[in-house]
């Protein structure tokens, strides 16, 4: 950012709640249906129709508001926001306003700014206040493509109309792109680990704006901010506020100004475009909506769904930290998807060597998993089959190499490592016997060289070792070797 | 009372002449609404619907089941234009 400026962001996601139904009505929220037919009178605003709340949305909301630190209202009220929009058949969308599902969160992320390459260099703790997160309808779909007279008409598909929507709305505390990157994918990944929503931005089920305004440092007065939108992806989200900051800054200083406006991001031309101004802004005129009772939350169920939580990621990676000895980044892929870490976990617990634990599942097993397009837990490669695989490379009955070549081999037939490393002869020879058997016919038939070492001449050792090694066919294993040559010879 | 900015919000259009017809009309409505401010309400609670308090401690809410939905024909049906499947509209943005 250039010298001087500093910029104020405050970011509101839309995160789509994983229910199998809309949020007032029966119909299904299944993705790629054919138009149209996921709708009932409810949804399509039909005259006469009542809304009910799907008891689901209450406890994936619950669920959500607690893994970002908010408080839940003890009562919230629904209201309905009124504006016309093809894709809103009612005339209003059922949304909370003044009383919200909860509100007052304080939550913690772990952000770094990034340098040219894009490595982040240095995470630091972040306090984020979230004002609020309220339940509300989704609207249904405007679509284009493939559609007869486009520059005439516009087209709806109402299967998204009603789908149950938790929006979370922050204070402005950001100061860089980084920083907004750095929490979406925060809430992406806390949505996801508690089950509250499959937060997939490709799929639109998570989706943010973010409000960018700049300031001089010291100014203590807000600028015009702008809302930016159609931020399809988190990097597109970064790379958007990155180049509104730019273009205010420089609006700002020829004088030229910022108005209030909402920009939508131009992923063609790595630019931000007017969308609206704010010049009509709009009048929602909220009011209480009368056909639902207000949502009261009881101190036993918001317990209830506490107790059943899941340790959260940033716990478990600190705690994957301290009693694993893993590095921060370490912990933090591994800590990156809900199962990986489960597999982690219990694959060090078994292997009781969490350090190599985590090499093989950071490198082999998570680009296996990447090829492959599974998640850990459908893996054929177990974590009780990582963990004996550990094992038996800590015992050195086989070398690394060999390990690595065992774990794909696992991973994609799903067979034992025992079976495995048996079809492929890696098993060492680390049977003492066997190795002594081996070491006396060296002895007997390199009388020369034994006599030659037992003068002083040391550098024959290896040359032992590469006779033991050959008449093994290389399986014998070298740290029993070497201990077995010093004591005969 | 702007009659112009609720006709606008509405997506009305109105005349002058119906602006000089409908303000008074709505003035005298709101003016008879504004009696209620003549009673104290400060240590009343506000009312959000027309539940009784046994009504507003009912549980009102549904599991969360899939129920048959219109399907897209019978959805379309009284559409006043339906396209391949779609609500055909006038152009949006
Ligand atoms: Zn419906």
């Amino acid at each position: 950012m250039k010298e001087g400026w500093e910029a104020i962001i405050g970011m509101e996601i839309h995160a789509q709640l994983a229910t199998e139904t809309k949020i007032f009505c029966g119909c299904a929220t299944s993705f790629g249906e054919e138009p149209n037919s996921n709708t009932c009178p409810v949804c399509l605003g039909l005259p006469g129709a009542l809304p009910v709340l799907n008891e689901k949305v209450v406890e994936y909301g619950a669920k959500a508001a607690l893994a970002l630190g908010l408080n839940i209202n003890e009562t919230s009220i629904f209201s309905r926001k009124n504006y016309f929009y093809p894709d809103l058949p009612k005339g209003y969308q059922i949304s909370q306003y003044d009383k919200p599902f909860s509100s007052n969160g304080e939550l913690v992320i772990m952000t770094s700014e990034r340098d040219d390459s894009g490595r982040a260099h240095d995470w630091q703790p972040m306090k984020i206040h979230i004002e609020r997160m309220h339940l509300e309808e989704d609207a249904g779909k405007n679509v284009h493509e493939g559609l007869p007279e486009t520059d005439k008409y516009s087209y709806i598909d109402l299967n998204r109309a009603g789908t149950p929507l938790g929006e979370i709305v922050t204070a402005p505390d950001f100061r860089s792109s980084w920083q907004a990157y750095d929490y979406v994918n925060h809430v992406r990944r806390v949505l996801q680990w508690v089950g509250a929503s499959d937060a997939d931005m490709e799929k639109g089920n998570l989706r943010c704006e973010a409000n960018v305004s700049v300031r001089p440092i010291g100014q203590e007065k807000f600028n015009n901010k702008v809302e930016l939108k159609n931020l399809n992806s988190v990097r597109f989200m970064q790379k958007a506020i990155e180049f509104e900051i730019a273009r205010q800054i420089e609006a700002h200083e020829s004088g030229e100004g910022v108005s209030q406006e909402t920009r939508l991001w131009d992923e063609k031309n790595n630019r931000t475009r007017v969308m609206r101004s704010k010049e009509d802004a709009h009048d929602y005129r909220y009011f209480p909506e009368p056909d639902l009772q207000p949502l009261v939350v009881s101190h036993a169920f918001v317990e209830s769904v506490k107790a059943s939580m899941p340790e959260l990621p940033d716990a478990m990676r600190d705690r994957f930290m301290d009693e694993f000895g893993l590095s921060f980044d370490d912990a933090s892929q591994i800590i990156g998807e809900r199962s990986l870490a489960k597999f982690y976990e219990d694959a060090a617990r078994t292997s009781g060597n969490p350090r190599t634990t985590a090499n093989f599942v950071l490198s082999e097993f998570v680009r296996e998993l990447n090829n492959s397009g599974k998640s850990a837990d459908q893996a054929l490669l177990t974590s009780f089959e990582l963990a004996a695989l550990v094992k038996t490379l800590d015992a050195g009955a086989i070398n690394n190499n060999q390990a690595k070549e065992v774990l794909v081999e696992v991973f994609n037939t799903g067979k034992t490592v025992a079976e495995v490393i048996n079809e492929k002869g890696f098993e060492q020879i680390s049977d003492v016997s066997s190795i002594e058997k081996i070491v006396d016919d060296i002895i007997q038939n390199n009388e020369n060289q034994v006599t030659a070492y037992r003068g002083g001449n040391e550098k024959l050792f290896g040359f032992f070792v590469g006779q033991v090694m050959k008449a093994s066919q290389g399986k014998a294993n070298p740290k029993i070797v070497n201990e077995v040559l010093k004591a005969k010879l | 009372m702007d009659v112009r900015k609720v006709a606008h919000l509405a997506h009305l259009e109105i005349t002058d002449e119906e602006v000089e017809i409908y303000t008074p009309q709505m003035n005298s409505i709101v003016a008879y609404v504004e009696q209620l401010n003549e009673l104290d309400t400060s240590d009343v609670e506000p009312m959000l619907g027309g539940l009784t308090d046994e009504g507003a401690a009912t549980f009102a809410e549904r599991p969360d089941v899939p129920h048959d939905s219109l399907g897209q024909a019978n959805a379309l049906k009284e559409a006043p234009s339906a396209v391949e499947g779609h609500f055909q509209v006038p152009k949006v943005l």
